[in-house]
């Protein structure tokens, strides 16, 4: 064998990450700083994204209680991803102390899931959200919004020059921050690849990398990324061990 | 099925009735010595083991008792009570069963008998099926998988009922895999619903025939008495030679390019000859050469399981009707079906194992009276040794099949659904039907109480999904399964088999510009993996062709033909035996003795005897280990010659205890015999200078914390977790065509397993992907056997260079990159390149 493709092997990283980063509140000096729209991010490599001049957090597909949406029709994953997932957004919250909080969809992998979220998990979202605002932006998966949860929900949301919503729009991508597709990349050098999910961004539209643990990832090559970027200008950011990675697509298999 | 015509003297052919002596006499034969025995004491009540070589027989003599009973019973006059099969027979191949049906159709219509005969494989029709469970045959031909689903029903006692007989054919071949471990669960369930029924085992030659005989009968708290034996040997000894050549033994490598040219001359001077190879990366690279070669147009075929099946089938006629000269084949070919008149074997790169290559050299000339040919080609100098330590031990009747093993957790979690699905079941009852099945006789009631948990709810400590339990207790306290939906599932889950993801490869047309036609000749399948990590315009072997890779289109692999001759990924790996421990043994003791040496080819031969010289020979039982500075690089090599994964385990476990040790080790690699691993300091210096301390470094305390922190990160225990999750019903295969394209409906095991051990590391799905990988991919097991071998063993030469030994793994380095561990230093060489871009 060449070469060995490495599949999600963030995750890990990601989940250990959170368990330390929970005592640390400074902005870590691995996240990117981009620029969307004329509007400043910084690209975490928890996988969420502050924006300074509005005080705002975005993380994307969440997917919380896939375990659970899974059980439900008889394959019985491990009921751990909700809290695995909620520990890592409380790391990044704790990092960044937003003022405001967007969930760009897919916050629930399945209509019921906010409505049969076990009490202690709904205690963890309720105190994140103390003294903050929240969004829930509706996904494909979630479309009726979230049940006796703090924050509001919503299927778009305008704000600060930006446009936040769930699936990419195919007419017009200028000054939108979106998720749904879960994009990642592959990064080849000689005899390796690595695969990691990223925050993909041509400097006009941003896509969010996949927050939920058990959210997969859709290769920026696949065809439902196609037309969405002017890809002479497209970087990808990909999530590394403890700091973000960008690399221009063009430049992604050397 | 081979009928002999020789005849057998001294045994009384009376138990025989009327159309069979009838049949034998109108065809000159007679039966043979142990068709009788067999019969006669199969007929007197006991389960059986027939143990034959190829040709003897084998297949007749398992059905005579079943044929002749139905000759007794005659026909079930109509209108009579539903009749459920009278004999079942299990063969691990699909195509096994239809080549037994056509061979025993003949002698039963021959006869004129009325019995009837049908197959039942996933190819067969649901009609066919349907009817088959209100109208069984008296014979029904089958897979370990269709008797899971036929008992998994809720009609199950009604067809097994009338059971006589259960034949099971290849029997040392599906004992040892998962696949067997199901069987077993299955046929311990066919004794309650016929507790009459009596099996016969038809089996190759093994280590421990008394396994495969306990494995017949019930074991558990009051075990029936093991099957009867039945032990055919003899034939005429095969007639093996390793090949002469002219050329020069390479060092390494196992293509054995150096032989294309005798292995070439050997197919000329013989009718049709079966060329075996152990990869399907070799089968290619051999055909490639042997059609390069072929000046006189020889019909020779390539026949490896990843083609496609109409393809393989092609070759399989071509094959019987006699029309080929060679066939290029993996183990596909292995197992018994007949493939027409092969008088010659060639058997390219190591055996890997001395049952293995007696099996493999068994296909020639299926007939037992006349001796097989065949000819060992070593791909190189090691594998020299092995072919003689082979051959050796196949003169001495030496059996290295591996042993059954207890069985594994995630086929009970399988086998306990499936119970579910048939009728709600007694936990007591089916624990004490469970421990009957040889390979779970073993099991403690706590471990199947956790598995009947695992089935129900996942078996999590956090205990979230009980209102989602696929089975519930009943107020009688029986399980049962929640819906019809938890059935459906099940039946679509069955079997032990995990293909690893794989993507059609299609020939398409590339026009000047470039675009791709569509449609195309649809060449087989490719791992997804192997895909990935093309980019367009790379070439690589496949079909026994030269193919251009373009691009993945829906779920297919798009190649074009190339007029490049050198393909430019080298490896397409496909399985890899390991060494077995025996032949590993006899290769340590050929070395260890000079005299032993004689037998070898002189280029062989003077480079053991320069090793002496240069460096040593170690003995038996004693683990050399050479350091020896390279280039800019220091080195240490271990001889261990325990197989490739345990090399792979050791070598990761070694560079961890290195790192710590101060040596700065950069990587390793691992052949069948040997583990190299290379640093940037000098490790040599360090042992020299008690710096470091080799029995301190080859310590079994490695298998303990640094084999932990290993496993977690390991890439290849999360393929073995993927399997255990597939097989134990956590998540459900793929179905071609279920899928959907764009988004992904699935999630990814590699995932689901971060999160179990980060969260329930305890979790009985993870305890039982720790005991595959013990035995399975990591070997583990054999590698703590060697550590405590070598103990007080090790005897370490520092060099100033490299030695005639360490030769072969060294030209290793580079060709193969262990499966690692994740590589931050790759994005991070990708990310500066946009720095230096940025600032350039």
């Amino acid at each position: 064998m060449r070469s060995a493709m490495l599949r999600d092997d963030d995750l890990l990283t990601r989940i250990g990450l959170a368990a330390r980063t929970l005592s640390t509140t400074a902005a870590p000096s691995g996240a990117e700083e981009i620029v969307v729209h004329g509007v400043s991010a910084v690209c975490d490599p928890l996988g969420g994204l502050y924006l300074p001049e509005l005080g705002m957090l975005v993380v994307s597909d969440l997917h919380l209680e896939k375990g659970a949406a899974f059980a439900r029709r008889g394959m019985m994953l491990p009921p751990y991803d909700t809290i695995a997932t909620l520990n890592i957004l409380s790391a990044v919250i704790t990092r960044y102390d937003p003022k405001v909080v967007v969930s760009l969809g897919d916050n629930f992998h399945d209509r019921k899931g906010s409505q049969l979220l076990p009490d202690d998990l709904r205690a963890l979202i309720t105190s994140m959200a103390r003294g903050r605002d929240w969004i829930w932006i509706n996904g494909n998966h979630d479309p009726d919004g979230t049940v006796d949860l703090p924050g509001i929900s919503t299927d778009e949301l305008l704000y600060g020059g930006l446009v936040f919503r769930h699936e990419p729009s195919l007419i017009s991508g200028k000054g939108e921050v979106a998720g749904h597709l879960h994009p990642s990349a592959t990064v080849r050098r000689r005899e390796k690849s690595v695969r990691r999910a990223c925050f993909a961004s041509d400097g006009q539209r941003l896509l969010m990398p996949a927050f939920g643990v058990f959210a997969g990832g859709l290769d920026l090559n696949h065809k439902a990324m196609h037309g969405l970027f002017d890809r002479e200008a497209l970087v990808a950011h990909l999530l590394g061990r403890d700091r973000i990675y960008s690399v221009r697509y063009g430049n992604l298999i050397g | 099925m081979d009928l002999i015509e020789t005849p057998s003297p001294g045994r009384d052919a009376a138990t025989l009735p009327r159309p069979f002596l009838k049949w034998f006499a109108e065809k000159g034969w007679a039966p043979r010595a142990h068709q009788l025995e067999l019969l006669a004491r199969a007929q007197g009540g006991e389960n059986m083991l027939l143990i034959a070589p190829t040709g003897a027989g084998k297949t007749l003599a398992g059905f005579l008792p079943s044929l002749t009973d139905l000759v007794h019973r005659g026909k079930v006059p109509p209108g009579s009570a539903f009749t459920g099969i009278h004999t079942l027979y299990i063969s691990p191949l699909k195509a096994l069963t239809v080549d037994i049906e056509r061979n025993l159709m003949k002698p039963v219509t021959e006869m004129g008998l009325s019995v009837t005969v049908e197959n039942r494989t996933g190819d067969t029709s649901q009609s066919k099926r349907q009817r088959q469970k209100l109208n069984p045959p008296d014979i029904l031909l089958t897979t370990p998988e269709q008797v899971a689903l036929l008992l998994a029903n809720k009609e199950a006692e009604r067809f097994f009922k009338d059971l006589k007989y259960v034949v099971l054919d290849e029997l040392h071949s599906l004992v040892t895999s998962k696949r067997g471990h199901l069987l077993s669960l299955g046929l311990a369930r066919i004794r309650r619903h016929a507790p009459g029924m009596q099996t016969i085992g038809l089996s190759a030659t093994v280590a421990d025939p008394m396994e495969l005989q306990r494995w017949l009968v019930p074991q558990g708290e009051n075990p029936a008495p093991p099957a009867g034996l039945v032990h055919v040997t003899g034939g005429a000894a095969p007639n093996i030679s390793i090949l002469g050549t002219e050329s020069r033994i390479p060092w390494g490598g196992h293509v054995s390019a150096y032989a294309i040219a005798d292995v070439y001359r050997e197919i000329r001077n013989h009718g049709t000859t079966l060329i075996f190879v152990n990869t399907r990366f070799q089968a290619e690279f051999l055909f490639q050469a042997l059609w390069n070669a072929n000046d006189d147009n020889l019909a020779i075929a390539l026949h490896h399981g990843s083609l496609d099946a109409g393809q393989r089938r092609k070759v399989e006629a071509a094959m019987a009707e006699n029309r080929l000269r060679a066939v290029v084949a993996t183990s596909t070919l292995d197992m018994g079906i007949d493939w027409g008149d092969i008088d010659l074997v060639i058997h390219i790169g190591a055996p890997k194992g001395a049952s293995r290559l007696a099996q493999r050299i068994g296909r020639a000339n299926h007939r037992m009276d006349e001796p097989s040919k065949a000819i060992l080609v070593p791909g190189n100098r090691f594998e020299v040794m092995e072919c003689q330590a082979a051959l050796d031990a196949n003169y001495l009747g030496a059996q290295d099949t591996p042993p059954v093993g207890e069985g594994a957790l995630d086929v009970l979690a399988q086998h306990v659904l499936g119970m579910a699905c048939a009728e709600p079941f007694d936990p007591l009852e089916l624990y004490d039907e469970i421990i009957s099945a040889s390979p779970y006789a073993g099991l403690s009631w706590e471990m199947f109480e956790r598995i009947v948990d695992f089935v129900a709810t996942g078996g999590y400590a956090l205990r979230a999904y009980e209102r989602y339990a696929k089975i519930r207790k009943t107020p009688e306290g029986k399980w049962r399964v929640s819906n019809p939906h938890v059935a459906q599932q099940y039946r679509l889950n069955i079997g032990t088999i995990v293909e690893a993801t794989e993507l059609n490869v299609r020939l398409v047309r590339r026009s000047a510009t470039g675009t791709l036609g569509r449609g195309g000749m649809s060449l087989g399948k490719v791992e997804e993996q192997f895909l990935e990590q093309l980019r367009p315009g790379d070439t690589f072997l496949f079909a026994g062709k030269v193919l251009r890779f373009e691009t993945i289109r829906e779920n297919e692999c798009l190649v074009s033909t190339t007029y490049s001759t050198d393909p430019m990924i080298p490896a397409y790996a496909g399985a890899k035996f390991p060494l077995t421990t025996y032949l590993a043994d006899q290769v340590r003791s050929m070395l260890a003795d000079p005299d032993r040496w004689d037998v070898l080819p002189d280029q062989v031969h003077d480079w053991l005897a320069i090793q002496r010289e240069r460096s040593m020979i170690p003995k038996r039982d004693e683990l050399l280990i050479e350091t020896f500075p390279r280039g800019k690089r220091f080195f240490m090599i271990a001889y261990c010659f325990e197989g490739r994964l345990a090399h792979q385990t050791l070598g990761m476990l070694l560079t961890r205890r290195l790192e710590r040790a101060g040596a700065r080790p950069l990587g390793f690699v691992a052949t069948d015999y040997s583990l190299a691993v290379y640093s940037m300091n000098d490790m040599g210096g360090m042992i020299a200078s008690g710096r470091m301390n080799l029995s301190d470094l080859f310590d079994e305390d490695m298998l303990g914390d640094d084999l932990e922190a290993w496993l977690a990160e390991s890439y290849l225990l999360k393929r073995t977790f993927r399997n255990c999750a597939i097989i134990s019903g956590l998540i459900e295969r793929r179905h071609p065509g279920k899928e959907k394209t764009g988004r992904q409906v699935t999630v990814s095991t590699d995932l689901i397993y971060d999160v179990l051990r980060t969260h329930e590391p305890d979790h009985i799905l993870l305890e039982a992907t720790r005991r595959d990988a013990a035995t399975g991919l990591l070997d583990i097991g054999r590698l703590g056997d060697m550590l405590a071998r070598i103990k007080g063993h090790i005897t370490h030469r520092d060099l100033d260079r490299v030695s005639p030994l360490a030769v072969p793994i060294m030209l290793e380095i580079g060709k193969e990159t262990v499966p690692g561990e994740a590589n931050d230093a790759v994005l991070e060489e990708a990310a500066e390149e946009l720095i230096a871009e940025a600032m350039g």
